[in-house]
């Protein structure tokens, strides 16, 4: 299936099955996604071979990472008018608080999509939406 | 573990360090890291190619995501490198630039030094690479927190709600 054809399935449906199923990577930690009215939300479900420390246990730092970078990614292609792949040129993240193993939420701005270059900011969160384990922001060149 | 010493460790007790801390660590297990050096000047790290990182099925390419996990997971190991003896060191922040896209087919490695450690944070900062370390795929400096030998709840037990103000005077 065409990237745009899955784009226009995924606006229509709600349902982002269809677009992450092209991402290996997003498949392999579990990312599940979701369009609920007009707002992209992200799903990581726990998984064992997400664990970063075995003690707390906490799912590793750059598997939320890699999660908020996918949703950055997906959030764009889905608000942007021609969709494209975007290509990552920078990302920063901010650790909070450990990320436990339990359902992790992401959600996205896109405060900027100019003619080459984006800017989203990513926030993470386990309880509460208020309560974030990780803030990132990521920019996309087009 | 070994015990506590004033300086470092010697490049020996770090190599089994470097290597203890990256086989407990159950993603990169799946992943397949492996340690290829760790020493008093930093940590190298590898991470092959696997289809199921593919970011992109129509070129190849891995994830960035990936690329976070692996240079994440070496700024942490060479927190063992830099300190007198090995303790709990979260990461505070991250910072990666993705200079250029890395080929597909072919391991990645990272490879990091821990350049300043002060009495609370460990400073490191890490190049991505393939073919050599002069020609980086990626840059990234890391932040991490020491805790100590101790307690596993100083993290958790952080700033209350509402008090968003971050301290960056720590050091």
């Amino acid at each position: 299936m065409s990237l745009e054809h899955a784009v226009k399935l995924a606006r229509e449906s709600g349902q982002l099955d269809q677009l992450i199923e092209n991402i290996p990577y997003a498949k392999m930690i579990g990312v599940k996604g979701q369009l609920v009215g007009d707002e992209a939300l992200f799903l990581l479900p726990p998984s064992k071979a997400n664990i970063g420390n075995p003690i707390l246990p906490a799912i590793h730092g750059g598997v939320i990472g890699g999660f908020m970078e996918t949703a950055a990614a997906l959030h764009l292609l889905l608000f942007m008018n021609q969709p494209k792949i975007p290509a990552i040129i920078d990302f920063s993240i901010d650790y909070l608080r450990s990320g436990q193993l339990r359902d992790t939420f992401a959600e996205c701005q896109l405060h900027r999509q100019g003619r080459r270059v984006a800017n989203v900011s990513v926030t993470a969160w386990q309880s509460h939406r208020d309560v974030p384990i990780a803030t990132g922001r990521v920019h996309f060149r087009l | 573990m070994a015990e506590s010493k004033p300086n470092k460790p010697d490049d020996k007790t770090i190599l089994i360090m470097a290597n203890q801390f990256l086989s407990v660590l159950p993603h990169c297990q799946a992943l397949g890291m492996s340690i290829v050096s760790a020493d008093q000047s930093g940590v190298t790290v590898e991470l092959p190619w696997s289809e199921e990182i593919v970011g992109n099925m129509e070129t190849g390419v891995i994830h960035s995501g990936v690329v976070t996990t692996l240079m994440d997971t070496t700024c942490g190991i060479s927190t063992v490198a830099a300190l007198p003896a090995p303790e709990a060191c979260p990461t505070l922040d991250l910072r990666i630039d993705h200079m250029t896209t890395p080929e597909p087919h072919k391991s990645l490695f990272a490879t990091v030094e821990a350049y300043r450690v002060t009495r609370n944070i460990v400073f490191t900062r890490c190049t991505a690479w393939q073919e050599s370390p002069d020609h980086p795929i990626a840059h990234a400096v890391g932040t991490f927190m020491r805790l100590g030998k101790l307690l596993p709840g100083k993290m958790g037990g952080r700033k209350k709600q509402g008090e968003e103000k971050e301290s960056s005077s720590e050091s």
